[in-house]
């Protein structure tokens, strides 16, 4: 079949894509990298999902980015008329390795099998823990700001949380580490979901306090990097 | 010598080079982007009227070193702090024998630092032993992340680390500087990850760390390790420049600093030449934590500005400083943090 205009079936699925990237997050920043500006081109044509990424840097870290390209092409192939998809991330060291290894379906460890030692959960994980202490700090913040006192955050339940960006931010992270997201699940949790005594408190959510400025000033950091490396870029 | 309302702070620029990045030392296409990557913070970090273009970044001359530094910028010692990275330049991107042969010319100006690397095995600490007799080292700066060959890192807790670091304890290569950056071995490892520090910071309690850049992008994590190893520190360089372009996030990166550490183990660099110490001491004397933020990290007082500008680096390779600069205090201890000793001030 040959389309010679874009057709509006065809422009659904285009607004489609873009939902779809938006659902792929950076790990190590925690943000969709549609808002990073990680997405330098994203089209279709007869139902091929063109993607192309690029990343502040050179030499950001491959593991990161790998996760990034394979979470895109699993979003896309999860699209309503996307049939085939191309995924690639360009101006990057280890682009060929990754790119060849994502449309293969090679995983991690097939995509640099020299230097891989297993694949990406742990790291994944280790991240999704970060992202989860850094909302968590967010929404206390808010309740010590309308009055709640740092040791009666030991017995909190999510149900205390008024309806916020902070508290949807931070649901989404508990689900993603299997944690409850019942009203009565209690909100301050160890890294495992388990209960924090009242005296401990204060000290996890003072590291809570320096991982949410480290995820933040990331963020904030590679955004300026992104600007910089590629300045003509409108979105 | 930086004086200002007053005051005097002496300047000890931790982290300097004297670099190669040209087109004609690069080896391969790595080469070409490590350097544009250099670049592109330069570019994104600097105040405007200081960016360079590409050529002057790429390969800039000992004059303009010279002036920059000392000329223009207040320091008055400079560490030079190596960067091989044989494996993308043909003659090393900034060796210790490059930043030596610019020491030799400038008497009492520049201190030069060392390096190594544990997969050289034996024969490397053969010539850790001759670097550090022909340079009088007190210190050296590593590369967890650098690529050898079918490398593409190592850790500080590999077997052969230990070997170095017992050889830098006998040599007297007290300073031990560390730069955490992208690409380690195995590939599905955080790059960043700053864990082995904290390994051999307790394995090695006579040697100083000094974790460049506070570990950044994993500031938490060092923070976490640092309150709790007395002889860890945090070196500034790449944190500097967002005085500039994000001072709140620098004011929660200090104030985070001196929560965990403290005041005395915190030291200033200007990457030269990614940034240039004239304006980053300028803005960072005239800096304070943002009133709204102040209930949270308080202030960033004068005699913490002297000790983070030149006198905790001033102690760690024994220089003398002039009674005119002495801070008044000896800071508060920090959490986790050990008792300091009075700040350096030799007769």
């Amino acid at each position: 079949m040959v389309t010679t205009r874009v057709n509006s079936g065809e422009a659904e699925t285009v607004a489609q894509v873009w939902a779809a990237l938006a659902t792929v997050r950076d790990p190590e920043l925690d943000q969709p990298v549609t808002e990073l500006g990680f997405v330098a081109a994203a089209s279709v044509e007869d139902g091929t999902a063109r993607v192309r990424l690029r990343l502040p840097t050179y030499f950001c870290a491959p593991n990161f980015a790998y996760l990034m390209v394979a979470d895109a092409r699993d979003a896309l192939l999860a699209v309503l008329g996307v049939s085939h998809v191309d995924v690639r991330l360009d101006d990057h060291f280890a682009a060929e390795e990754i790119n060849q290894g994502v449309a293969e379906a090679a995983g991690f460890e097939g995509s640099f099998p020299a230097h891989a030692n297993g694949e990406l959960d742990e790291l994944r994980a280790t991240f999704r823990r970060k992202a989860h202490l850094a909302c968590l700090e967010r929404a206390c913040r808010k309740l010590i700001e309308s009055g709640w006192h740092v040791e009666e955050l030991a017995h909190v339940q999510l149900a205390d949380l008024p309806d916020s960006p902070e508290r949807a931010s931070l649901v989404r992270r508990r689900a993603e580490l299997g944690m409850s997201t019942e009203d009565d699940a209690r909100l301050f949790t160890d890294d495992g979901g388990g209960p924090v005594e009242a005296g401990q408190v204060a000290g996890r959510l003072r590291f809570a306090k320096a991982v949410r400025v480290s995820v933040d000033g990331n963020a904030a950091f590679c955004r300026g990097l992104l600007k910089t490396r590629y300045p003509e870029e409108a979105s | 010598m930086y004086t200002k309302d007053g005051e005097n702070y002496f300047i000890v620029d931790s982290h300097t080079h004297f670099w190669d990045g040209s087109p004609a030392n690069q080896a391969n296409r790595y080469g070409k982007g490590f350097i544009e990557c250099f670049y592109d913070y330069h570019r994104n970090l600097s105040p405007e009227e200081w960016v360079w273009t590409l050529e002057k970044f790429s390969k800039y001359s000992e004059r303009d070193l010279l002036h920059d530094l000392f000329e223009v910028g207040y320091v008055d010692k400079a560490i030079f702090q190596p960067t091989y990275l044989s494996d993308f330049y043909v003659n090393g991107f900034n060796t210790t024998e490059q930043d030596g042969a610019v020491a030799e010319r400038n008497p009492g100006k520049f201190i030069v630092n060392g390096a190594w690397d544990p997969r050289d095995g034996e024969a490397g600490l053969d010539k850790l032993e001759q670097l550090a007799q022909r340079w009088d080292l007190k210190g050296v700066k590593l590369y967890t992340a650098e690529w050898k060959g079918d490398s593409k890192g190592w850790k500080l807790t590999d077997p052969w680390s230990y070997r170095y670091l017992e050889k830098c304890e006998a040599l007297g290569i007290k300073n031990i500087h560390i730069h955490k950056g992208p690409t380690i071995y195995p590939l599905n490892r955080d790059a960043f990850d700053v864990a082995d520090v904290d390994d051999v910071a307790t394995a090695f309690p006579n040697l100083t760390f000094i974790v460049e850049h506070v570990g950044l992008p994993r500031l938490e994590d060092f923070c976490w390790i640092a309150t709790q190893e007395p002889n860890v520190l945090g070196g500034l360089a790449v944190v500097m420049p967002f005085i500039h372009s994000r001072p709140r996030y620098f004011a929660q990166v200090i104030g985070e600093l001196l929560y965990w550490i403290g005041e005395d183990r915190i030291t200033f660099a200007s990457d030269y030449a990614i940034w240039q110490p004239k304006w980053l001491i300028e803005k960072f004397v005239d800096f304070q934590i943002p009133e709204d933020m102040q209930s949270e990290y308080g202030e960033l007082t004068t005699d913490a500005k002297k000790k983070i500008l030149g006198l905790n680096a001033a102690k760690l390779y024994d220089l003398e400083v002039p009674a005119e600069v002495a801070a008044s205090s000896n800071g508060g201890a920090a959490v986790g943090s050990e008792p300091v000793s009075p700040a350096g001030v030799t007769a």
